[in-house]
């Protein structure tokens, strides 16, 4: 649905030479496409407008490198004025005062806060050794209190106990003693939903505030919400004076726009951002991934952190010691695909993709989906064992067999073996190439979140995988730029191993070696 | 099949466009059903023609998509909605009791074949609706005016007027696309001539609604066999538990028996929050313990529906992201389970959208409607500043009916969707429009 900006900057500003530096008029056609890309993004209008200028600024007449896009460049100016605008990384949740430290948690309906507050509770506890208490103030919608019961049930977080009849006032001074008398570092409390323009509900806010002083209040929204975040970020900053904000349903495809318009508007820091339905899905915000995602360039460090939650770590061990000997036979291949099943797939793991928005649908309508995962399974479960650890030895014979066992043809199978040859020799060279620092970075990565660093196993020359537009010299981009005009890749993935068609490959997944398999016979993208 | 209310006194402000908003023509459901003769023995499974369902849906869709992305005629066309066709035997019983009544302006029908022909009662002209909506998406639109007010109070229309014009669609969730559509319409035949804000707000109204009335529809039941298998389902936190409350007070009062399944075996207590609203609209809820099969509890609720002789049968489901292909899968599921007992059902998938939500509304239809054949949508929170626009978007691609937008919190805050009141208040003409109402 999305075209990445830099690939639509590119189509404007392919025409020019790209000598020199940028021009008034090369940065305004640049500006309306950011423009777009910003608004598709959900970024509020007036946000856009101020960031388009302040980007006008700095691009015009910025020097172009030789070799690298007009249209690189100024992605470059804005992803770097991006991740300025949304802030630096690593505030936390501020817990330097007097026990117990109050938390307020508000938002608007359904934007996550009771599930935040369960989140919070758990990760002070286990993280920072904290006596948490919970309370929630919701006495409107039905089983609230309830849920946020069964919430610290799950945790083993306490809770305030319920009871009934008491206003939101009530429970949070009573909150406040509670904690006070129970020796608890923190006490959390969980408000009501409100719109911001419900002005009963924004006085009972400001009153519990008055009461119980909390000494942060976080403000959960939704990260998928659209143009509306500058308001609400305003009035509930306004009313109560917001000291942070959570972000939730990040891991939803969404392309996060709000982030930088309340951002913006209230100029208070992005301290957390809730990735999943469990408990300990809470991660701390990377203003880079971010940007990444508003600019549509997918967002590969998060399919890496998938990925490395969803690889088994001993079998990763394995593959990265059979890697080394440069062995790579059938049973590896179909563990990968299982893996990759188990990250929800290709289309899970193409909305992650930088680049990937136009091949999602190639390769939909090329009938390209799950099920061809599914089918390479039945070929290699149609294998002997011997077939599977020497694929070297299926002839003719062999083949007709497998093909009557798994319901495919020889044409299906000889494309899988070749995908896996073409797989076998990458990790040949790799095994190379990497004995020293690579392995071990790989290795390294899968026993914690995989940083940049790992991802670099299927690219040449160990640069970075998804190059941080930020921290990349010159010579980086340049050599991006080369990489992209030879492979007509998805950027920042340059020499994707083969057998994955044109647009550039996944990127070595961590310690499962490079280029994730099963994409075999993709149609390479017309160019 | 119209409001009374509604009918008469709007001709100044609006042009001559359709007025029929509840009325536009019922999509026509393959005609009378030739197989659906109800059986006598109520539940044995039937084998399931079709297992791949889903993939049928799916494959649909995509062709769908394929049109309407390159393609604007939606602007100009209503295209009704797709509604299956085939109707295979099932083990929904036959209603053995005369059915109830349903005023005009209650948002929901019988089917025809159901329906008596009863419409001499006029419904009551009771406009909290009306009113509600319009102060809150006056709310918003009071901005929205405001700038449209400022930009065209006497001027020519050329391109930074159009731009300004753009944005300010923009801001209202539109989406660009959607946003640059209209502005085109706007320019044509206009461009360069001096232009008056009330004209612009007359051809913005007019273009939302040339694109919403079509799905602003009221929700169907068929009611000659039971139960009726309404499947709501959605991202978290849109209100999917919220509106089955308030739904479910819409049927019961208007004396359609309701059970209700809670099908959100995941997120906590909220199971205990149906069950509230089952204990508020005296309708029994089929629920599990937390962390049960959905797909299971959905069968075992069919049961007992059809042992309570239920009109309704309403499922909720645990609020799952679109692109977690998991709990995609386990969305199908369900659907999968329950066409074990009524090849048909769910007759109704409803999906709820939060109005706050951006541009990904779009992505979460695209999806859920692919795996979980959506038919219907529910607008919630329209209560906030938020003012929904991409609906709009929503309509022109998906021409999928919207029944009822949410307004608040309270039981009675579910209302229909009306094309014309939701596009005026957008475009800002209320004052006029509220003493029209009101007579």
């Amino acid at each position: 649905m999305f075209d990445s900006l830099q690939d639509r900057l590119g189509s404007i500003l392919n025409g020019l030479t790209g000598r020199g530096a940028l021009s008034e008029k090369d940065v305004s056609a640049a500006l309306r496409e950011v423009r777009r890309a910003l608004l598709e993004a959900d970024v509020a209008l007036e946000v856009v407008r101020e960031f388009t200028e302040r980007v006008r600024a700095k691009a015009v007449g910025a020097e172009v490198l030789k070799s690298i896009k007009p249209g690189q460049m100024v992605v470059k100016i804005v992803h770097d004025e991006l991740i300025e605008t949304l802030g630096s990384e690593g505030v936390s949740i501020d817990l330097n005062a007097p026990a117990p430290v109050t938390l307020m948690m508000v938002g608007l309906q359904g934007s996550g806060k009771t599930t935040t507050t369960g989140k919070i509770a758990k990760r002070l506890k286990d993280k920072q050794r904290k006596k948490v208490l919970m309370a929630s103030l919701d006495t409107r919608r039905p089983a609230a209190q309830e849920q946020l019961k069964v919430l610290g049930e799950q945790t083993q977080v306490d809770t305030l106990p319920i009871i009934a009849g008491q206003g939101p006032v009530e429970i949070a001074v009573r909150a406040e003693q509670a904690a006070r008398l129970g020796g608890y570092d923190v006490v959390i409390l969980d408000t009501a939903g409100r719109t911001h323009i419900d002005e009963p509900l924004m006085v009972e806010m400001a009153n519990i505030k008055v009461r119980t002083k909390p000494h942060e209040i976080l403000l959960v929204a939704d990260s998928l919400t659209g143009q509306d975040a500058v308001n609400l970020a305003r009035s509930f900053d306004e009313r109560v004076g917001v000291t942070g904000i959570v972000l939730t349903r990040v891991d939803g495809d969404g392309r996060g726009g709000a982030a930088l318009s309340m951002r913006a508007v209230t100029g208070k820091p992005i301290k957390l951002i809730g990735v999943g339905e469990k408990m300990d899905a809470l991660e701390d915000f990377h203003p880079s991934r971010i940007a990444d995602r508003i600019l549509g360039m997918g967002d590969i460090v998060s399919l890496v952190e998938k990925a490395a939650e969803n690889i088994d770590a001993e079998k990763a061990a394995a593959m990265a010691k059979k890697m080394q000997a440069g062995k790579f036979d059938l049973n590896d291949l179909a563990d990968q695909i299982r893996q990759m099943q188990t990250m929800g797939g290709m289309g899970g793991m193409m909305g992650l993709m930088p680049g990937m928005g136009k091949m999602k649908d190639q390769m939909a309508s090329a009938g390209l989906d799950d099920k061809m995962l599914k089918r390479q399974l039945a070929i290699i479960g149609s294998m002997t064992p011997k077939e599977r650890s020497q694929p070297d030895i299926l002839k003719h014979s062999r083949k007709k067999r497998i093909a009557a066992g798994s319901g495919t043809n020889s044409a299906e199978i000889n494309k899988l073996l070749k995908m896996h040859r073409q797989m076998a020799d990458l990790m040949k060279t790799m095994g190379k190439k990497g004995k020293g620092g690579m392995m071990k970075q790989m290795m390294g990565g899968l026993a914690g979140k995989m940083g940049m660093g790992g991802l670099g196993g299927g690219m040449p020359g160990g640069m970075g995988g998804m190059p941080d537009l930020s921290k990349m010299d010159p010579k980086q981009i340049e050599a991006m730029a080369k990489a992209m005009q030879q492979g007509g890749g998805a950027p920042g993935m340059p020499n994707m191993p083969p057998g994955i068609g044109g647009p550039g490959g996944l990127p070595g997944l961590p310690g499962s070696g490079g280029g994730v398999p099963g994409l075999p016979g993709l149609p390479g993208k017309k160019k | 099949m119209t409001d009374a209310p509604e009918e008469t006194p709007r001709a100044e402000e609006t042009p001559p466009v359709s007025t029929d908003e509840t009325g536009s023509p019922a999509p026509v459901k393959s005609a009378g059903h030739p197989t659906s003769v109800p059986e006598a023995g109520e539940h044995h499974p039937q084998p399931v023609e079709s297992p791949d369902e889903p993939e049928f849906l799916r494959s649909d869709a995509v062709e769908d998509d394929q049109a309407d992305d390159s393609d604007f005629s939606w602007l100009d066309s209503d295209l009704p909605p797709d509604e299956d066709e085939d109707a295979p035997r099932s083990s929904a019983v036959a209603r053995d009791r005369p059915l109830p009544e349903v005023s005009d302006d209650a948002g929901f029908r019988l089917r025809e074949e159901a329906r008596r022909e009863d419409q001499s009662v006029a419904a009551a002209p009771k406009l909290p609706w009306l009113q509600r909506l319009r102060e809150a998406l006056g709310r918003s639109s009071s901005n929205l005016t405001g700038s449209i007010t400022s930009i065209f109070t006497k001027r020519r229309l050329d391109d930074d007027v159009l731009q300004d014009f753009e944005d300010v669609l923009i801001q209202a969730d539109l989406g660009v696309e959607t946003a640059m559509r209209i502005t085109d319409r706007l320019s044509e035949g206009r461009y360069g001539k001096e232009i008056s804000g009330s004209e612009v707000k007359r051809v913005l109204a007019e273009e939302i609604e040339k694109t919403l009335d079509p799905v602003a529809q009221p929700l169907e039941l068929d009611l000659d066999k039971v139960p009726h298998v309404i499947l709501v389902v959605g991202v978290n936190g849109t209100g999917k538990t919220t509106t089955i409350g308030k739904l479910a007070a819409k049927l019961t009062r208007a004396g359609i028996s309701v059970t209700l399944a809670a099908g959100d075996t995941f997120r906590a207590a909220a199971v205990e929050q149906l069950k509230i609203w089952g204990e508020r609209t005296n309708s029994e809820v089929v629920a599990r313990q937390i962390g049960a099969d959905a797909a299971g509890l959905a069968f075992d609720a069919y049961d007992v529906a059809v042992k309570n002789k239920s009109d309704v049968l309403i499922i909720d489901t645990a609020g799952r992201l679109q692109n977690k292909a998991e709990l995609m899968a386990e969305l199908e599921k369900i659907i999968r389970v329950l066409q074990k007992r009524d090849p048909d059902s769910p007759h109704t998938v409803l999906q709820t959208l939060d109005a706050t939500t951006g541009q990904n509304a779009m992505n979460q239809v695209d999806i859920f409607r692919n795996v979980a054949g959506v038919n219907g949508l529910v607008m919630t929170k329209l209560d906030g500043t938020a003012r929904g626009g991409i609906l709009v978007a929503i309509g022109s691609k998906h021409k999928l009916p919207v029944y009822f937008v949410g307004v608040g919190e309270g039981i009675d805050d579910l209302e229909p969707f009306k094309a014309k009141d939701f596009a005026n208040a957008i475009a800002g003409i209320e004052a006029e429009r509220q003493g029209a109402a009101a007579s």
